[in-house]
């Protein structure tokens, strides 16, 4: 046991003779947090809309100062015909327009009954999508009040509606447990993928193979040192999710931690088998770098809802564990849950790691033969 | 130009030599490119909704006919408790609860007004927002459909229009992209990062590992100019890049169906001075850090800018402005901004000058950095 102390203590020493080394390790997931955390977000403002009013009235200029009340849309042109529309979106100075039809307010008031076309520029359909949520909503809110003012008549159902976990819907509060699992997850793997394969390239893992160590030693002692590394990583980015962006924090920040440790000794394990797998320093990184950025991102549910993602891809996503971690934050930060029902995902977790583990140091045994 | 044929040949026979270097060139952005396409969506699929009917009548359960019948709401569960239905949104069960008060039609029928409480998982974000107002569609059409049955006791002059109470009919049309596809959107700016990652990393690793191997002495005391150097470690992966590009659009064509409206030619000469300046960059960080383990944590830093801030993810309008500035300066914001033009919109050459002239600027800009930087090390 004496050889594997010192072999951590020397490991430990390479790391922090390497100051500047050891600086960017540290520093960068907190950059990166910090930089992505305020630069993400889904929350629309400053729509151009352009308004086609052919007679204006007094319930179409009511229902464009609803537009101008919230600060959401800016109306860049008022137009008496829609000809002035193809223009002005393919030049890109409008994002949407609202287009009432001639005689708007004399129909609303005497057949009960008036329309508005509402056009968006769809290019990006997820922006889309949301432009059109918000003028729908905008003009909604217009009926019913007009229909308070102008007592009952006819019956209303009144939606009251609640944003249960996040009630502003604030994008920080979305990405940041993200953008926390996306940074560790690649940080963690290239770290222990670079120790590896670096030993591996120089000849000297050789060395220590023919040494009394045994190889889950080895392994051990070149992760442990990141396993500090990393901890701290966690501390200071969950500390600028905290001071800086005011995630809650519902539930247990002691479990928050422990499970931090856990994911990322499953993202060291998983750079280990990368590691284990590629014949070079430099195809260990890009393997590490490229084959998990995108995946990370795209399939661990940080972005794009994975009830979005059609039927036969949502099982993919299980493999991917940063969108373990990811439900797991979420779930601790947002929800305020407890292990009790976070049980599974920490199951997952766990065996994900028990498996990448049992992998790195078999097919290091296997160099050995 | 002759040594520059030698060296060319030289790094191509690296290259080849390896196979790992090809499988991450051409195979794994290819495969990335099918599945992330295909999960790379926003779009809104019927929410899954718990129904709490404390009411059970007939005015209830209408509403609850219309969500369903909307296809925008599934019913995936339904019982007389609340703590159930929030058990059930606590664990993803559903994603959406709506809660129908007892009382509901009696209110309806004597006050002319009667609420209902709908409780949407917020942890998705925009879609919780999208589906709120699709709610709220449904339910004002639900309450005008009811006017015409119940005669509330309190209402004035029933039936007699009043003034500005009417209904509001909103149509909506989304244009360049009415069906709201994703795919023809995302599948092309993934094939750009992809490449481009790779490419990055692969150039940034390059010449730091003649550095480390200590060939890069040796190739300094020979008589190979530097602008030869840096144009052998350019060449061979600027062909092979835009080879995987060719190859990808191919795939994203035929697996996604992806739009090609204008002139491929106009892609590929913009993908042509586009990864002159992903791998000038990616050659430039290779002269100045001294390992590659440097190389490849700054490779990590400026990945993670060209993929979260090309505005491919999220919109960069709603970036706070510093970080719409950082944007500019992603040289895949401009490609993709090139390519969805000619590919989505069918533009032409004058539409998408503006960013072709700020990549070939990147591009002079970024190469005279990497031989000047690579010229201080040689001298």
């Amino acid at each position: 046991m004496s050889a594997m102390r010192g072999f951590v203590v020397k490991e430990f020493h390479h790391i922090l003779r390497d100051r500047q080394t050891l600086l960017i390790l540290l520093l960068l997931p907190l950059a990166q947090v910090l930089l992505f955390g305020f630069a993400l977000r889904t929350d629309i403002q400053g729509v151009r809309l352009v308004v086609v009013d052919p007679a204006p009235d007094a319930s179409t200029l009511a229902l464009r100062s609803r537009f101008t009340a919230g600060g959401t849309f800016r109306i860049v042109g008022v137009e008496a015909t829609t000809a002035a529309l193809a223009p002005r979106f393919q030049a890109g100075e409008a994002d949407q327009a609202v287009v009432f039809e001639p005689g708007f307010g004399e129909k609303l008031a005497h057949e009960g009954q008036a329309q508005v076309l509402v056009i968006t520029d769809a290019t990006d359909p997820n922006t889309g999508a949301t432009m059109q949520a918000y003028a729908t909503a905008v003009i909604q809110r217009y009926e019913q009040e007009a229909a308070q003012r102008a007592g009952p008549r006819g019956v209303r159902i009144v939606p009251e509606t609640r944003m249960r976990f996040n009630p502003t819907l604030e994008s920080v509060n979305l990405f940041v447990p993200g953008l926390i699992a996306l940074v560790l997850t690649i940080v963690s793997a290239l770290m222990s993928a670079i120790s590896l394969s670096r030993e591996k390239e120089r000849g000297t893992l050789e060395v220590l193979l023919v040494s009394p160590l045994r190889p889950w030693e080895i392994i051990a002692g070149k992760v442990l040192p990141y396993l500090a590394l990393g901890f701290a990583n966690v501390l200071t980015v969950l500390a600028a999710a905290w001071f800086v962006f005011k995630v809650p924090f519902r539930g247990s920040v002691l479990l928050l931690l422990g499970e931090s440790l856990l994911f990322i000794v499953t993202c060291l394990a998983l750079g280990t088998v990368i590691a284990a797998v590629t014949s070079s320093q430099r195809t260990a990184m890009i393997a590490a770098l490229t084959g998990l950025m995108m995946p990370t991102t795209i399939l661990g549910g940080m972005i794009f809802p994975i009830d979005s993602m059609p039927g036969w891809m949502r099982p993919l996503t299980n493999v991917v564990p940063g969108k373990w971690f990811i439900l797991i934050s979420r779930g601790i930060m947002l929800k305020g849950v407890g292990l009790g029902d976070l049980w599974q995902e920490t199951a997952i977790l766990a065996g994900m790691m028990a498996v990448l583990l049992v992998v790195a140091v078999r097919a290091f045994r296997v160099r050995l033969g | 130009m002759r040594t520059l044929r030698f060296l060319l040949r030289k790094e191509f026979l690296q290259i080849r030599r390896d196979p790992a270097i090809m499988r991450m060139l051409v195979v794994m952005p290819i495969v990335q490119l099918l599945l992330l396409g295909n999960a790379a969506t926003f779009e809104i699929r019927s929410s899954r909704m718990y129904v709490v009917d404390e009411d059970h009548s007939p005015a209830s359960r209408g509403l609850v006919t219309r969500l369903a019948a909307s296809g925008r709401f599934e019913i995936a569960g339904a019982s007389p408790s609340m703590a159930l239905a929030n058990q059930a949104l606590l664990h993803r069960e559903v994603s959406s609860i709506v809660h129908v008060p007892a009382r509901f039609e009696r209110d309806l029928v004597r006050t002319g007004s009667a609420p209902v409480q709908l409780v949407f998982n917020a942890e998705d974000g925009a879609a919780a927002g999208i589906l709120r107002t699709w709610a709220g569609r449904i339910i004002a059409a639900y309450s005008a459909e009811l006017s015409g049955e119940i005669r509330p006791a309190t209402a004035t002059l029933a039936g007699a229009p009043v003034r500005g109470a009417g209904h509001i009919e909103v149509r909506a049309r989304g244009w360049f992209n009415p069906g709201l596809d994703y795919q023809a959107y995302m599948v092309p700016g993934i094939l750009v990062l992809l490449v481009t990652m790779v490419a990055t990393a692969l150039g940034s690793m390059n010449i730091v590992r003649e550095k480390e191997l200590g060939t890069l002495e040796q190739l300094n005391v020979t008589p190979v100019t530097r602008a030869e150097f840096i144009a052998s470690k350019l060449i061979p992966f600027w062909v092979i890049g835009l080879g995987v590009l060719a190859f990808g659009l191919t795939v994203a064509r035929l697996a996604f169906g992806i739009p090609m409206r204008g002139n491929l030619g106009l892609v590929f000469l913009g993908a042509a001075v586009y990864l002159l300046v992903a791998l000038s960059i990616g050659l430039w960080i290779s002269t100045i850090v001294e390992t590659q383990q440097q190389a490849m944590f700054v490779t990590f830093a400026i990945n993670m800018v060209y993929m979260l801030m090309s505005g491919l993810f999220t919109p960069i309008l709603s970036m706070p402005r510093w970080a719409q500035w950082i944007a500019q300066l992603s040289p895949v914001k401009h490609f993709i901004v090139v390519m969805r033009a000619v590919l989505v919109k069918g533009a032409g050459l004058g539409a998408v000058l503006l960013p072709l002239a700020i990549l070939a600027a990147y591009a002079a800009i970024v190469l005279t950095l990497a031989v000047r930087q690579y010229s201080k090390r040689a001298a």
